[in-house]
């Protein structure tokens, strides 16, 4: 069977992988897109964090034996606390200047961890073994889905929407949604502002380090893994814009998937269709697709 | 534009005459370095890497545009000197123009872009456009992907300076980049340069002033990758290559951290900064040894990685922005 001259098997082979990649574009933006809101800075170790929790879960694994379902448990907390020390000991300071400042600071510390992880472990990459329940492949008739890839698609589903529900329709939400809009008036309203800065850091931190946790399997575990991708995710946010979680969410699956669909129709500019698509989207939408001008 | 001008000008004399007073010295100091045993390779890296930073920082310190993208424009001006002078066979001063050019058109389109955000969105933008041109350079045929462009003929410059000549090759370094340095002096403090200040510190006022906001910012940023072209136009002739390294994303926070230590916004603080920069690098290669443990140049990311962030938290101003407050403290 054939769309276009392309076999389906590879057309949706392809779309597939960018259905996963669209995952971890969704789960990353969508953690910058939150820290964006409350914090005012881009969060540019973000990548580096993402690492961590990739490495997190190859250290779990290699040198304690503890397994992939943990952890997913685990590894975002872990992460998340570096997060939550690195916004105590040094963002904090930063709130009151330019907010470029803090995009200085996070891109230093990104590459403190990068290369602290490369002189431990050279630049190679680890292998994570898959956990024996995701061996295999479902039978979809017109292709074969792993196990683990249906997996990753449907937790990066889960935890997204997860976290757009907290923020779009629950209180502690709206506590959130609110003192990104105004955090003196909701200071005064006695919620403690600055715990929820640091938290809401923490949290985004912690969906890096989850959405590396859920690479680890798909890709080699290595110390560069998530430098070229923040770089990717950067376009994806600006394609979007910051101001929705939804937004975030669409653009990183949506994104994903062109990126697959080049890979089949003309594999040369698959590095490039994100960077394309940004410079389109900046000519006739100068706020991105979800963006407001703020 | 009268009023933006008078503070400038009137205490203009004065600065002026401190600033060729400066720029004297750091010509005689660079015109004696060779001579003293400084070693002329790490002087021309140097020199190139203060004129690409004085050229970031006319968009960071006076238009307030913090372009995370910047090693677009020294590695472009990198591949098509390059390439004129090698494939084509160029001379170098047509290379190195033809490289140049190339920035400078590279900057017209990019920067009529980026200039549509500000702020954070303006360097994530630029950072996103400068990884284009890396796999744009890592896929095209004529740069030779990882190998770079090797072997590039330094030649005669106007037909009878012959650069193969280390010395040569290092005063014409120095000429290029003390023309840059005053030029770039000269933008700064004309009543174009007052004017960027202005839409830096307050965008809406200088606007509701009649300025054409958008037309300065992208005069800025099109100055500002032309020079940062000529910087790596003139890098591929002194070190006959044009590779990757110089399109990388990692280029482009080094210049944002050369600028950064030496003081965003001064007028030598780039100069200071880049100085201080290449020479770590330099000594890393050689490995720096702290009691027992041995630091090999595989640590200059994590020592990059530090100095951006005990500038970034204790140290604002940079070295240059530090003295000159201290001067003004120590003076009144």
């Amino acid at each position: 069977m054939e769309i276009f001259g392309i076999p389906t098997q590879a057309l949706f082979g392809q779309l597939l992988i960018g259905l996963i990649n669209g995952a971890f574009y969704a789960m990353l933006s969508l953690g910058l897109a939150v820290i964006f809101g409350l914090l005012n800075i881009i969060n540019f170790t973000h990548g580096a964090q993402y690492m961590m929790g990739a490495f997190c879960a190859w250290f779990l694994l290699e040198r304690t034996g503890i397994g992939y379902w943990w952890a997913l448990i685990i590894v975002p907390i872990v992460v998340g606390i570096t997060g939550v020390v690195i916004e105590r000991t040094m963002l904090a300071r930063l709130y009151k200047l330019d907010h470029l400042y803090g995009l200085l600071l996070t891109f230093g510390l990104a590459l403190i961890i990068q290369g602290v992880f490369t002189n431990a472990y050279g630049s190679s990459g680890q292998p994570y073994r898959l956990p024996q329940e995701f061996v295999g492949a479902y039978n979809l008739g017109f292709m074969f889905l792993p196990k683990y890839r249906a997996w990753v698609i449907v937790l990066s589903l889960v935890v997204c929407l997860g976290t757009w529900f907290v923020i779009e329709r629950t209180k502690l939400g709206s506590y959130l949604r609110a003192a990104t809009e105004n955090p003196t008036l909701v200071q005064a309203f006695g919620v403690n502002v600055p715990r929820m800065i640091t938290l809401t850091y923490g949290f985004g931190v912690g969906l890096a380090a989850l959405a590396g946790v859920m690479a680890a399997p798909i890709y080699q575990v290595s110390p560069q893994m998530g430098a070229n991708l923040i770089i990717v995710v950067f376009a994806v946010v600006v394609i979007g814009g910051m101001g929705s979680i939804m937004g975030a969410i669409l653009t990183g699956f949506g994104l994903g998937v062109m990126e697959g669909l080049t890979k089949v129709f003309y594999a040369e500019a698959s590095n490039t269709v994100i960077f394309v698509i940004m410079v389109i989207v900046l000519l006739v939408k100068p706020a991105g697709l979800f963006g407001r001008e703020r | 534009m009268a009023t933006v001008l008078t503070p400038a000008a009137t205490a203009a004399p004065a600065r002026r005459n401190r600033f060729a007073l400066a720029t004297a010295i750091m010509a005689a100091i660079l015109a004696l370095a060779p001579f003293a045993g400084i070693y002329p390779v790490f002087l021309m890296k140097a020199l190139c890497f203060a004129l690409f930073a004085c050229a970031f920082n006319l968009l960071v310190g006076f238009g307030g545009l913090l372009s995370f993208g910047h090693a677009m424009f020294l590695g472009t001006a990198g591949y098509v000197t390059a390439h004129a002078a090698k494939v084509w066979g160029w001379p170098p001063e047509a290379a190195i123009a033809a490289g140049t050019l190339a920035s400078t058109l590279l900057g017209v389109v990019t920067g009529a872009l980026t200039i549509r955000r500000q702020g954070i969105y303006f360097a994530m933008i630029t950072l996103a456009l400068a990884q284009m041109m890396f796999f744009f350079y890592l896929q095209a045929p004529f740069t030779h992907g990882e190998d770079g462009i090797q072997q590039v003929p330094r030649g005669k410059l106007f037909g009878f300076i012959d650069l193969t000549d280390t010395l040569v090759m290092y005063f014409t370094v120095v000429v290029v980049f003390l023309a840059g340095f005053v030029f770039l002096y000269r933008v700064v403090h004309s009543p174009f340069g007052q004017v960027l200040k202005a839409i830096r510190e307050n965008e809406p006022r200088a606007i509701s002033l009649g300025y054409d906001a958008d037309r300065y910012k992208l005069v800025a940023f099109v100055l500002s990758a032309a020079l940062s072209g000529l910087a790596g136009a003139v890098k591929a002739i002194v070190f006959q290559l044009a590779s990757l390294t110089d399109v990388h994303w990692t280029m482009s926070g080094e210049v944002v951290l050369m600028v950064l230590l030496g003081g965003m916004g001064t007028i030598f603080g780039p100069v200071v900064g880049a100085f201080v920069i290449v020479a770590i690098e330099s000594y890393l290669t050689a490995g720096i040894v702290i009691g027992t443990l041995h630091f090999g140049p595989e640590w200059a990311i994590v020592l990059t990685g530090l100095i951006f962030v005990v500038c970034v938290l204790a140290f604002r101003r940079g070295i240059v922005g530090e003295l000159g407050a201290w001067w003004l403290r120590h003076k009144g």
